[in-house]
Protein backbone atom coordinates (compact mmCIF):
# COMPACT_ATOMS: atom_id res chain seq x y z
CA UNK A 1 0.00 0.00 0.00
CA UNK A 2 1.35 3.71 -0.72
CA UNK A 3 0.42 6.81 0.54
CA UNK A 4 -2.28 8.33 -0.75
CA UNK A 5 -1.88 9.40 -4.26
CA UNK A 6 -3.68 12.44 -3.51
CA UNK A 7 -1.83 13.82 -0.17
CA UNK A 8 1.13 16.48 -1.13
CA UNK A 9 3.46 14.45 0.81
CA UNK A 10 5.17 16.20 3.96
CA UNK A 11 9.09 15.83 4.58
CA UNK A 12 10.55 12.86 5.77
CA UNK A 13 10.60 13.53 9.13
CA UNK A 14 14.25 12.55 10.84
CA UNK A 15 16.18 14.64 8.08
CA UNK A 16 13.70 17.65 8.53
CA UNK A 17 14.64 17.89 12.66
CA UNK A 18 17.91 17.72 11.92
CA UNK A 19 17.89 19.91 8.62
CA UNK A 20 15.78 22.39 11.10
CA UNK A 21 17.87 21.90 14.16
CA UNK A 22 21.00 22.75 12.20
CA UNK A 23 19.73 26.26 11.52
CA UNK A 24 17.17 27.10 13.87
CA UNK A 25 18.03 25.20 16.81
CA UNK A 26 15.92 22.60 18.78
CA UNK A 27 12.34 21.58 17.17
CA UNK A 28 9.66 21.40 19.83
CA UNK A 29 6.58 19.02 19.33
CA UNK A 30 3.41 18.90 21.60
CA UNK A 31 1.72 15.57 22.48
CA UNK A 32 -1.56 16.64 21.07
CA UNK A 33 -4.49 14.39 20.63
CA UNK A 34 -8.00 14.86 20.09
CA UNK A 35 -11.14 12.64 19.80
CA UNK A 36 -12.45 14.65 17.61
CA UNK A 37 -11.22 15.28 13.91
CA UNK A 38 -12.45 18.76 13.36
CA UNK A 39 -10.57 19.74 16.08
CA UNK A 40 -7.33 17.44 15.79
CA UNK A 41 -7.11 19.27 12.55
CA UNK A 42 -7.56 22.76 14.21
CA UNK A 43 -4.59 21.10 16.29
CA UNK A 44 -2.33 20.27 13.91
CA UNK A 45 -3.25 23.60 12.13
CA UNK A 46 -2.34 25.73 14.99
CA UNK A 47 0.74 23.68 15.94
CA UNK A 48 1.98 24.36 12.44
CA UNK A 49 1.32 28.28 13.02
CA UNK A 50 2.59 28.77 16.43
CA UNK A 51 5.76 30.94 16.44
CA UNK A 52 8.67 28.37 16.93
CA UNK A 53 9.82 25.58 14.60
CA UNK A 54 7.73 22.27 15.21
CA UNK A 55 6.67 19.25 14.02
CA UNK A 56 2.89 18.11 14.53
CA UNK A 57 1.56 14.57 16.42
CA UNK A 58 -1.39 12.93 16.43
CA UNK A 59 -1.41 10.78 19.56
CA UNK A 60 -3.41 7.96 19.62
CA UNK A 61 -5.92 7.40 22.46
CA UNK A 62 -5.36 4.66 25.02
CA UNK A 63 -8.05 2.35 23.82
CA UNK A 64 -7.03 1.75 20.34
CA UNK A 65 -3.32 2.05 22.17
CA UNK A 66 -4.63 -1.65 24.04
CA UNK A 67 -6.33 -2.64 20.92
CA UNK A 68 -9.94 -1.98 22.31
CA UNK A 69 -11.37 -0.93 19.11
CA UNK A 70 -15.08 -1.53 20.00
CA UNK A 71 -14.79 0.94 23.48
CA UNK A 72 -13.46 3.26 21.02
CA UNK A 73 -15.63 3.09 18.52
CA UNK A 74 -18.61 3.20 21.29
CA UNK A 75 -16.81 6.49 22.74
CA UNK A 76 -16.62 7.81 19.36
CA UNK A 77 -20.78 7.00 18.43
CA UNK A 78 -21.67 8.43 21.97
CA UNK A 79 -19.42 11.67 22.11
CA UNK A 80 -16.87 10.87 25.08
CA UNK A 81 -14.05 12.24 24.69
CA UNK A 82 -11.33 10.11 24.40
CA UNK A 83 -7.80 11.00 25.96
CA UNK A 84 -6.33 11.04 22.43
CA UNK A 85 -7.30 10.71 18.39
CA UNK A 86 -8.77 6.98 17.76
CA UNK A 87 -6.80 6.68 14.57
CA UNK A 88 -8.05 3.37 13.50
CA UNK A 89 -11.83 4.01 14.55
CA UNK A 90 -12.68 7.43 11.98
CA UNK A 91 -12.61 6.44 8.24
CA UNK A 92 -9.60 6.94 6.28
CA UNK A 93 -10.71 10.04 4.56
CA UNK A 94 -11.49 11.28 7.63
CA UNK A 95 -7.84 11.15 9.01
CA UNK A 96 -6.54 11.82 5.60
CA UNK A 97 -8.69 15.09 5.59
CA UNK A 98 -7.56 16.29 8.85
CA UNK A 99 -3.83 16.12 7.46
CA UNK A 100 -4.64 17.40 4.28
CA UNK A 101 -3.86 21.15 5.00
CA UNK A 102 -0.56 20.78 7.09
CA UNK A 103 0.75 18.61 4.33
CA UNK A 104 4.79 20.60 4.49
CA UNK A 105 4.82 19.71 8.50
CA UNK A 106 6.20 16.34 9.61
CA UNK A 107 3.68 15.02 11.71
CA UNK A 108 4.27 11.55 14.20
CA UNK A 109 1.83 8.97 15.75
CA UNK A 110 2.30 8.63 19.26
CA UNK A 111 0.67 5.82 20.52
CA UNK A 112 2.28 3.64 23.48
CA UNK A 113 1.07 0.17 21.98
CA UNK A 114 3.45 -2.96 22.66
CA UNK A 115 2.09 -4.31 19.19
CA UNK A 116 1.65 -1.60 16.72
CA UNK A 117 0.91 -3.14 13.69
CA UNK A 118 -2.20 -1.95 13.42
CA UNK A 119 -1.53 1.65 14.11
CA UNK A 120 1.27 1.49 11.63
CA UNK A 121 -0.65 -0.23 9.46
CA UNK A 122 -3.21 2.88 9.74
CA UNK A 123 -0.59 5.54 10.34
CA UNK A 124 1.32 4.30 6.68
CA UNK A 125 -2.61 4.24 4.58
CA UNK A 126 -2.90 7.73 6.21
CA UNK A 127 -0.20 8.50 4.54
CA UNK A 128 2.62 9.08 7.45
CA UNK A 129 5.93 7.49 8.29
CA UNK A 130 7.22 8.71 11.51
CA UNK A 131 6.01 6.67 14.96
CA UNK A 132 7.79 6.07 18.30
CA UNK A 133 8.13 3.61 20.91
CA UNK A 134 9.77 0.43 21.16
CA UNK A 135 9.67 -3.91 21.96
CA UNK A 136 10.66 -2.72 25.63
CA UNK A 137 9.61 1.03 26.24
CA UNK A 138 6.07 0.03 24.99
CA UNK A 139 5.81 -3.37 26.50
CA UNK A 140 6.94 -4.06 30.22
CA UNK A 141 6.13 -0.39 31.56
CA UNK A 142 3.34 0.23 29.79
CA UNK A 143 1.03 -2.95 30.06
CA UNK A 144 0.62 -6.86 30.57
CA UNK A 145 1.54 -8.00 26.84
CA UNK A 146 4.49 -10.82 27.08
CA UNK A 147 8.06 -9.17 26.25
CA UNK A 148 8.49 -12.37 23.51
CA UNK A 149 5.12 -11.11 21.53
CA UNK A 150 6.08 -7.31 21.62
CA UNK A 151 9.80 -8.00 20.30
CA UNK A 152 7.83 -9.93 17.41
CA UNK A 153 4.93 -7.51 16.93
CA UNK A 154 7.98 -4.37 16.46
CA UNK A 155 9.48 -6.85 14.10
CA UNK A 156 6.95 -6.70 12.60
CA UNK A 157 6.23 -3.47 12.67
CA UNK A 158 9.88 -2.18 11.79
CA UNK A 159 9.45 -3.92 8.69
CA UNK A 160 6.40 -2.85 7.34
CA UNK A 161 7.58 0.29 8.07
CA UNK A 162 11.05 0.21 6.33
CA UNK A 163 8.83 -1.00 2.97
CA UNK A 164 7.67 2.18 2.61
CA UNK A 165 11.39 3.08 1.40
CA UNK A 166 9.90 1.50 -1.82
CA UNK A 167 7.84 4.43 -1.89
CA UNK A 168 10.77 6.85 -1.66
CA UNK A 169 9.87 7.98 1.73
CA UNK A 170 12.36 7.41 4.92
CA UNK A 171 10.33 6.04 7.24
CA UNK A 172 11.27 7.49 11.00
CA UNK A 173 11.47 5.93 14.83
CA UNK A 174 12.05 7.50 17.70
CA UNK A 175 13.05 5.20 21.03
CA UNK A 176 10.39 5.93 24.22
CA UNK A 177 13.32 4.01 25.84
CA UNK A 178 14.36 7.23 27.54
CA UNK A 179 11.71 7.50 29.47
CA UNK A 180 10.75 3.52 31.19
CA UNK A 181 8.18 4.36 34.15
CA UNK A 182 9.07 8.06 33.94
CA UNK A 183 10.73 8.45 37.22
CA UNK A 184 13.48 7.29 39.45
CA UNK A 185 15.10 5.11 36.99
CA UNK A 186 18.90 6.17 37.16
CA UNK A 187 20.29 7.91 33.68
CA UNK A 188 22.14 5.14 32.92
CA UNK A 189 19.81 2.59 32.32
CA UNK A 190 17.97 5.23 30.09
CA UNK A 191 20.23 6.03 27.72
CA UNK A 192 21.44 2.39 27.69
CA UNK A 193 17.42 1.28 26.53
CA UNK A 194 17.04 3.83 24.03
CA UNK A 195 20.40 3.45 22.28
CA UNK A 196 19.46 -0.64 22.51
CA UNK A 197 15.76 -0.11 20.79
CA UNK A 198 17.32 2.51 18.25
CA UNK A 199 19.79 -0.18 17.15
CA UNK A 200 16.61 -2.76 17.21
CA UNK A 201 15.13 -0.72 14.68
CA UNK A 202 18.29 0.05 12.97
CA UNK A 203 18.71 -4.04 12.87
CA UNK A 204 14.95 -4.20 11.44
CA UNK A 205 15.25 -1.86 8.31
CA UNK A 206 14.30 1.35 10.07
CA UNK A 207 17.55 3.41 9.99
CA UNK A 208 15.97 7.26 10.41
CA UNK A 209 16.10 6.67 14.30
CA UNK A 210 15.54 9.26 17.11
CA UNK A 211 16.92 8.58 20.52
CA UNK A 212 14.87 9.86 23.52
CA UNK A 213 15.74 11.15 27.16
CA UNK A 214 13.04 12.28 29.64
CA UNK A 215 13.95 15.06 31.80
CA UNK A 216 14.70 13.80 35.54
CA UNK A 217 15.33 15.46 38.84
CA UNK A 218 18.25 17.15 38.52
CA UNK A 219 19.20 19.86 35.47
CA UNK A 220 23.03 19.03 35.80
CA UNK A 221 22.78 15.17 35.57
CA UNK A 222 19.86 15.35 32.82
CA UNK A 223 22.41 17.48 30.72
CA UNK A 224 25.06 15.11 31.32
CA UNK A 225 23.12 12.15 30.58
CA UNK A 226 21.62 13.73 27.03
CA UNK A 227 25.33 14.35 26.17
CA UNK A 228 26.42 10.77 27.06
CA UNK A 229 23.12 9.04 25.26
CA UNK A 230 24.06 11.46 21.82
CA UNK A 231 27.75 9.52 22.70
CA UNK A 232 27.27 6.73 22.68
CA UNK A 233 24.21 6.48 20.42
CA UNK A 234 26.73 7.53 17.58
CA UNK A 235 29.56 5.52 18.68
CA UNK A 236 27.05 2.67 18.16
CA UNK A 237 24.11 2.83 15.38
CA UNK A 238 24.84 2.04 11.70
CA UNK A 239 23.12 5.26 10.25
CA UNK A 240 23.71 9.13 10.40
CA UNK A 241 20.46 9.77 10.16
CA UNK A 242 19.77 10.13 13.93
CA UNK A 243 19.15 12.72 16.51
CA UNK A 244 18.43 12.98 20.15
CA UNK A 245 14.76 13.98 21.11
CA UNK A 246 14.41 15.71 25.14
CA UNK A 247 11.11 14.68 26.80
CA UNK A 248 9.61 17.56 29.22
CA UNK A 249 9.44 15.82 32.83
CA UNK A 250 6.80 12.65 32.43
CA UNK A 251 6.51 12.59 36.23
CA UNK A 252 3.93 13.79 38.34
CA UNK A 253 3.37 17.07 37.21
CA UNK A 254 3.23 20.99 38.91
CA UNK A 255 -0.14 21.85 39.57
CA UNK A 256 0.72 25.76 39.63
CA UNK A 257 0.93 27.88 36.27
CA UNK A 258 4.74 28.79 36.79
CA UNK A 259 5.33 25.41 38.43
CA UNK A 260 4.55 23.83 34.72
CA UNK A 261 6.64 27.05 33.11
CA UNK A 262 9.45 26.31 35.48
CA UNK A 263 9.64 22.45 35.03
CA UNK A 264 9.04 23.25 31.21
CA UNK A 265 11.58 26.04 30.77
CA UNK A 266 14.11 23.64 32.21
CA UNK A 267 13.43 21.02 29.66
CA UNK A 268 14.26 23.75 27.00
CA UNK A 269 17.48 24.47 28.57
CA UNK A 270 18.59 20.99 28.53
CA UNK A 271 17.54 20.14 25.14
CA UNK A 272 19.74 23.74 24.54
CA UNK A 273 22.47 23.19 26.46
CA UNK A 274 22.76 19.64 24.92
CA UNK A 275 21.94 20.32 22.19
CA UNK A 276 19.05 18.20 21.50
CA UNK A 277 17.56 18.47 18.24
CA UNK A 278 14.05 17.70 19.45
CA UNK A 279 11.78 18.62 22.27
CA UNK A 280 8.66 16.92 23.43
CA UNK A 281 6.77 19.93 25.87
CA UNK A 282 4.19 19.43 28.50
CA UNK A 283 1.48 22.30 28.95
CA UNK A 284 0.26 24.03 32.05
CA UNK A 285 -2.74 21.78 32.34
CA UNK A 286 -0.31 18.82 32.40
CA UNK A 287 -1.60 17.69 36.23
CA UNK A 288 -4.93 18.41 35.51
CA UNK A 289 -6.69 17.34 32.16
CA UNK A 290 -6.01 16.88 28.66
CA UNK A 291 -4.96 20.43 27.16
CA UNK A 292 -6.59 22.61 25.04
CA UNK A 293 -5.23 23.52 21.48
CA UNK A 294 -4.02 26.96 22.74
CA UNK A 295 -2.37 24.94 25.88
CA UNK A 296 -0.08 23.51 23.63
CA UNK A 297 0.69 26.26 21.44
CA UNK A 298 1.37 28.32 24.77
CA UNK A 299 3.98 25.83 25.68
CA UNK A 300 5.57 25.21 22.59
CA UNK A 301 6.10 28.70 22.36
CA UNK A 302 7.47 28.89 25.85
CA UNK A 303 9.56 25.89 24.94
CA UNK A 304 11.10 27.46 22.12
CA UNK A 305 11.72 30.91 23.62
CA UNK A 306 13.44 29.41 26.70
CA UNK A 307 15.67 26.82 24.05
CA UNK A 308 17.38 30.16 22.72
CA UNK A 309 19.28 29.88 26.00
CA UNK A 310 22.93 29.82 27.01
CA UNK A 311 25.30 28.23 24.24
CA UNK A 312 27.89 26.11 26.34
CA UNK A 313 26.61 24.97 29.69
CA UNK A 314 29.03 23.90 32.26
CA UNK A 315 28.83 20.68 32.44
CA UNK A 316 29.48 17.62 34.92
CA UNK A 317 31.95 15.79 32.61
CA UNK A 318 32.35 13.23 35.27
CA UNK A 319 28.96 12.63 35.14
CA UNK A 320 28.54 12.09 31.80
CA UNK A 321 31.55 9.97 31.62
CA UNK A 322 30.34 7.86 34.46
CA UNK A 323 26.68 7.65 32.62
CA UNK A 324 28.52 6.83 29.32
CA UNK A 325 30.14 4.19 30.97
CA UNK A 326 27.31 2.34 33.06
CA UNK A 327 25.28 2.53 29.80
CA UNK A 328 27.87 1.28 27.59
CA UNK A 329 28.40 -1.29 29.99
CA UNK A 330 25.25 -2.60 29.76
CA UNK A 331 24.25 -2.18 26.02
CA UNK A 332 27.79 -4.36 25.25
CA UNK A 333 26.72 -6.77 27.80
CA UNK A 334 23.22 -7.30 26.26
CA UNK A 335 24.68 -7.28 22.81
CA UNK A 336 26.72 -10.41 23.84
CA UNK A 337 23.68 -12.17 24.15
CA UNK A 338 22.71 -12.71 20.83
CA UNK A 339 23.87 -11.05 17.14
CA UNK A 340 19.93 -10.41 16.76
CA UNK A 341 19.01 -7.42 19.13
CA UNK A 342 15.66 -8.42 19.74
CA UNK A 343 16.73 -11.72 21.02
CA UNK A 344 19.22 -9.99 23.00
CA UNK A 345 17.01 -8.29 24.61
CA UNK A 346 14.42 -11.02 25.53
CA UNK A 347 17.49 -13.06 26.63
CA UNK A 348 19.07 -9.85 29.10
CA UNK A 349 15.52 -9.74 30.34
CA UNK A 350 15.43 -13.53 31.73
CA UNK A 351 19.06 -12.83 32.99
CA UNK A 352 18.39 -9.31 34.64
CA UNK A 353 21.24 -7.75 32.55
CA UNK A 354 17.53 -5.39 32.32
CA UNK A 355 15.96 -5.13 34.97
CA UNK A 356 13.47 -1.52 35.23
CA UNK A 357 13.22 -0.38 38.53
CA UNK A 358 9.25 -0.35 40.17
CA UNK A 359 8.06 -2.34 36.97
CA UNK A 360 5.31 -4.64 37.72
CA UNK A 361 5.54 -6.39 35.03
CA UNK A 362 6.14 -10.13 34.96
CA UNK A 363 8.98 -10.26 32.09
CA UNK A 364 10.86 -8.03 34.51
CA UNK A 365 13.17 -9.01 37.39
CA UNK A 366 12.29 -5.96 39.53
CA UNK A 367 15.98 -6.15 41.32
CA UNK A 368 16.49 -2.99 40.63
CA UNK A 369 15.46 0.04 43.02
CA UNK A 370 16.47 3.74 42.00
CA UNK A 371 16.81 6.36 44.36
CA UNK A 372 16.80 10.41 44.78
CA UNK A 373 20.16 10.80 46.71
CA UNK A 374 21.50 13.67 49.48
CA UNK A 375 22.35 15.97 46.02
CA UNK A 376 19.33 15.84 44.49
CA UNK A 377 20.12 13.35 41.61
CA UNK A 378 19.52 9.65 40.50
CA UNK A 379 21.47 7.07 41.96
CA UNK A 380 20.87 2.65 42.60
CA UNK A 381 19.47 1.56 45.59
CA UNK A 382 20.09 -1.97 44.25
CA UNK A 383 21.52 -3.15 40.82
CA UNK A 384 19.95 -6.59 41.05
CA UNK A 385 21.93 -8.31 38.12
CA UNK A 386 22.26 -5.68 36.19
CA UNK A 387 26.25 -5.83 34.56
CA UNK A 388 27.30 -3.01 36.65
CA UNK A 389 29.19 -4.66 39.40
CA UNK A 390 32.25 -3.08 38.67
CA UNK A 391 30.55 0.38 37.92
CA UNK A 392 28.08 0.94 40.63
CA UNK A 393 28.16 0.84 44.63
CA UNK A 394 24.91 0.40 45.37
CA UNK A 395 23.27 1.72 48.51
CA UNK A 396 21.16 -1.33 49.50
CA UNK A 397 18.70 0.74 51.25
CA UNK A 398 15.52 -0.45 53.05
CA UNK A 399 12.15 -0.57 51.16
CA UNK A 400 11.07 2.82 50.96
CA UNK A 401 7.56 3.64 52.38
CA UNK A 402 4.45 5.03 50.92
CA UNK A 403 5.20 8.24 52.56
CA UNK A 404 9.08 8.75 51.13
CA UNK A 405 7.95 7.11 47.50
CA UNK A 406 5.58 10.01 47.47
CA UNK A 407 7.99 12.23 48.14
CA UNK A 408 10.45 11.44 45.37
CA UNK A 409 7.39 10.96 43.42
CA UNK A 410 6.45 14.37 44.02
CA UNK A 411 9.77 16.04 44.19
CA UNK A 412 9.83 17.92 40.66
CA UNK A 413 6.25 19.15 41.63
CA UNK A 414 6.95 20.37 44.68
CA UNK A 415 10.22 22.47 43.89
CA UNK A 416 8.27 24.09 41.10
CA UNK A 417 4.96 25.01 43.09
CA UNK A 418 7.17 26.06 45.20
CA UNK A 419 7.98 30.09 45.74
CA UNK A 420 11.55 29.59 45.51
CA UNK A 421 12.68 30.55 42.13
CA UNK A 422 15.96 29.50 42.66
CA UNK A 423 14.61 25.60 43.49
CA UNK A 424 15.01 23.18 46.08
CA UNK A 425 17.15 23.47 49.03
CA UNK A 426 19.73 20.90 48.93
CA UNK A 427 17.93 17.78 49.67
CA UNK A 428 18.88 15.83 53.23
CA UNK A 429 20.05 12.49 53.47
CA UNK A 430 16.58 11.89 55.47
CA UNK A 431 14.52 12.52 52.25
CA UNK A 432 16.67 9.43 50.14
CA UNK A 433 14.09 6.69 49.34
CA UNK A 434 14.13 4.65 51.55
CA UNK A 435 15.46 6.06 54.32
CA UNK B 1 -18.20 9.29 47.70
CA UNK B 2 -19.34 6.82 49.85
CA UNK B 3 -22.87 5.54 49.18
CA UNK B 4 -23.28 2.39 51.68
CA UNK B 5 -21.49 0.78 54.69
CA UNK B 6 -18.99 -1.85 53.87
CA UNK B 7 -19.96 -5.40 54.22
CA UNK B 8 -19.34 -6.94 57.20
CA UNK B 9 -15.50 -8.18 57.12
CA UNK B 10 -15.45 -11.55 58.82
CA UNK B 11 -15.20 -13.67 55.97
CA UNK B 12 -12.27 -11.38 54.29
CA UNK B 13 -9.30 -12.30 55.78
CA UNK B 14 -7.44 -12.49 52.02
CA UNK B 15 -5.11 -9.80 50.83
CA UNK B 16 -6.23 -6.39 49.31
CA UNK B 17 -6.28 -6.88 45.50
CA UNK B 18 -4.62 -3.73 43.71
CA UNK B 19 -5.54 -3.47 40.31
CA UNK B 20 -5.08 -0.88 37.25
CA UNK B 21 -8.22 -0.80 34.71
CA UNK B 22 -7.73 -2.14 31.26
CA UNK B 23 -6.53 0.54 29.34
CA UNK B 24 -4.61 2.61 31.59
CA UNK B 25 -0.74 1.94 31.78
CA UNK B 26 0.21 4.25 34.52
CA UNK B 27 1.79 1.91 37.60
CA UNK B 28 3.07 4.54 40.34
CA UNK B 29 -0.24 4.60 41.35
CA UNK B 30 -0.02 1.27 41.65
CA UNK B 31 3.35 1.22 43.58
CA UNK B 32 2.43 3.84 46.12
CA UNK B 33 -1.31 1.90 46.98
CA UNK B 34 0.78 -1.20 47.33
CA UNK B 35 3.28 0.24 50.03
CA UNK B 36 0.39 2.47 51.90
CA UNK B 37 -1.93 -0.75 52.12
CA UNK B 38 1.08 -2.92 53.24
CA UNK B 39 1.52 -0.49 56.13
CA UNK B 40 -2.04 -0.53 56.79
CA UNK B 41 -1.14 -4.03 58.03
CA UNK B 42 -2.66 -5.72 54.84
CA UNK B 43 -1.02 -8.41 52.23
CA UNK B 44 -1.12 -6.78 48.61
CA UNK B 45 -2.08 -8.66 45.44
CA UNK B 46 -0.65 -6.47 42.96
CA UNK B 47 -2.21 -6.93 39.27
CA UNK B 48 0.17 -4.11 38.16
CA UNK B 49 -1.54 -2.02 34.55
CA UNK B 50 -4.01 -2.66 31.97
CA UNK B 51 -6.09 -5.43 33.90
CA UNK B 52 -9.12 -6.33 31.79
CA UNK B 53 -12.36 -7.27 33.62
CA UNK B 54 -11.87 -11.16 32.92
CA UNK B 55 -8.64 -11.15 34.61
CA UNK B 56 -9.45 -9.11 37.29
CA UNK B 57 -12.17 -11.37 38.36
CA UNK B 58 -9.84 -14.59 37.84
CA UNK B 59 -7.07 -13.09 40.03
CA UNK B 60 -9.72 -11.74 42.67
CA UNK B 61 -10.95 -15.74 42.73
CA UNK B 62 -7.47 -16.87 43.12
CA UNK B 63 -6.81 -14.46 45.88
CA UNK B 64 -10.51 -13.82 47.64
CA UNK B 65 -9.02 -10.63 48.94
CA UNK B 66 -10.57 -8.84 51.58
CA UNK B 67 -10.86 -5.59 49.74
CA UNK B 68 -10.62 -4.92 46.07
CA UNK B 69 -8.86 -1.35 44.96
CA UNK B 70 -8.69 0.05 41.67
CA UNK B 71 -6.88 3.04 40.35
CA UNK B 72 -6.84 4.70 37.00
CA UNK B 73 -5.36 8.25 36.26
CA UNK B 74 -5.57 8.18 32.49
CA UNK B 75 -8.81 9.62 32.37
CA UNK B 76 -10.37 6.29 31.05
CA UNK B 77 -11.45 5.27 34.29
CA UNK B 78 -14.90 6.22 34.56
CA UNK B 79 -15.59 3.71 31.93
CA UNK B 80 -13.21 1.36 32.43
CA UNK B 81 -14.08 0.73 35.97
CA UNK B 82 -17.43 0.37 35.48
CA UNK B 83 -16.75 -2.55 33.50
CA UNK B 84 -14.39 -3.92 36.12
CA UNK B 85 -16.84 -3.45 38.96
CA UNK B 86 -19.29 -5.01 37.02
CA UNK B 87 -17.61 -7.80 36.00
CA UNK B 88 -16.56 -8.20 39.92
CA UNK B 89 -20.17 -7.99 40.96
CA UNK B 90 -21.45 -10.60 38.15
CA UNK B 91 -19.67 -12.89 39.85
CA UNK B 92 -21.27 -14.58 42.75
CA UNK B 93 -18.05 -15.96 44.52
CA UNK B 94 -17.10 -12.45 44.74
CA UNK B 95 -20.23 -11.03 46.44
CA UNK B 96 -19.63 -8.90 49.20
CA UNK B 97 -16.01 -8.09 48.63
CA UNK B 98 -15.95 -4.27 48.88
CA UNK B 99 -14.78 -2.30 45.94
CA UNK B 100 -13.35 0.93 46.04
CA UNK B 101 -12.26 2.67 42.71
CA UNK B 102 -10.30 6.22 42.90
CA UNK B 103 -7.61 8.47 40.79
CA UNK B 104 -8.45 11.04 37.95
CA UNK B 105 -11.15 8.84 36.69
CA UNK B 106 -11.85 11.23 33.58
CA UNK B 107 -10.24 13.48 31.53
CA UNK B 108 -12.25 16.96 32.35
CA UNK B 109 -10.17 16.50 36.09
CA UNK B 110 -13.71 16.64 37.78
CA UNK B 111 -15.30 13.81 37.84
CA UNK B 112 -19.39 14.56 36.66
CA UNK B 113 -21.59 13.32 39.68
CA UNK B 114 -23.80 10.92 37.67
CA UNK B 115 -20.11 9.36 36.67
CA UNK B 116 -19.52 8.67 40.07
CA UNK B 117 -23.58 7.98 40.89
CA UNK B 118 -23.04 5.06 37.79
CA UNK B 119 -19.98 3.53 39.19
CA UNK B 120 -21.92 3.36 42.66
CA UNK B 121 -24.78 1.74 40.87
CA UNK B 122 -22.36 -0.87 39.08
CA UNK B 123 -21.56 -1.79 42.87
CA UNK B 124 -18.34 0.07 43.55
CA UNK B 125 -18.77 1.06 47.72
CA UNK B 126 -16.48 4.24 47.38
CA UNK B 127 -15.19 6.28 45.00
CA UNK B 128 -12.57 8.49 45.63
CA UNK B 129 -11.53 11.41 43.34
CA UNK B 130 -10.16 13.98 45.43
CA UNK B 131 -7.37 14.89 47.92
CA UNK B 132 -9.70 13.00 50.56
CA UNK B 133 -9.01 9.81 48.99
CA UNK B 134 -5.88 8.29 50.56
CA UNK B 135 -7.54 9.41 53.85
CA UNK B 136 -10.82 7.44 52.92
CA UNK B 137 -8.76 4.43 51.77
CA UNK B 138 -6.79 4.05 55.22
CA UNK B 139 -10.18 4.57 57.24
CA UNK B 140 -11.81 1.79 55.30
CA UNK B 141 -8.46 -0.16 55.26
CA UNK B 142 -8.65 -0.10 59.52
CA UNK B 143 -11.73 -1.25 59.35
CA UNK B 144 -10.92 -4.01 57.68
CA UNK B 145 -8.99 -6.94 59.53
CA UNK B 146 -5.47 -7.36 59.08
CA UNK B 147 -3.64 -10.06 57.27
CA UNK B 148 -0.50 -10.77 57.88
CA UNK B 149 1.73 -9.08 55.67
CA UNK B 150 4.28 -10.65 53.18
CA UNK B 151 7.83 -10.01 54.03
CA UNK B 152 9.49 -6.92 52.23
Amino acid sequence: MTAHPSAIRAPDFGPHVRAVARTGGTVVQPRMGFTDPARMRAGLRAVRACRAATVGTITVDSYTRVGDLAAAAAAVGDDTELNGYPLLTHPLPVTRAVLADVAGMPVQVRHGCATPEAIVAGLVAAGLSATEGGPVSYCLPYGRTPLTESVEAWRRSCARLARLRDDGVRPHLETFGGCLLGQLCPPSLLVAMSVLEALFFCQHGVDSVSVSYAQQVDHAQDVAAVRALRRLAHELLPTEDQHVVVYAYMGVFPTTRHGARRVLTDAARLAAAARAERLIVKTEAEAFRIPTIAENVAALEAAADAAVGPGDPVVDVDEEHRIHREAATIVAAVRDLADDVGTALLRAFRRGYLDIPYCLHPDNAGGTRGYVDDRGRLAWDRIGRLPLGGLVRPRQGRRPTAASLLRDLNRVRDRADGPDAAGLPPARPGDALGD
Amino acid sequence: MMRRPLPPAERTAGPVVVSGVSSDAHTWNLVFLHLLIEECGHAVRNLGPCVPPDLLVSACLDAVPSLIVLSSVNGHGHRDGLDSIRAVRAEPRLAGVPVVIGGKLDVTGELAPERTRRLLDAGADAVCTDDTGVHRLRAILASRPAHTPLAA
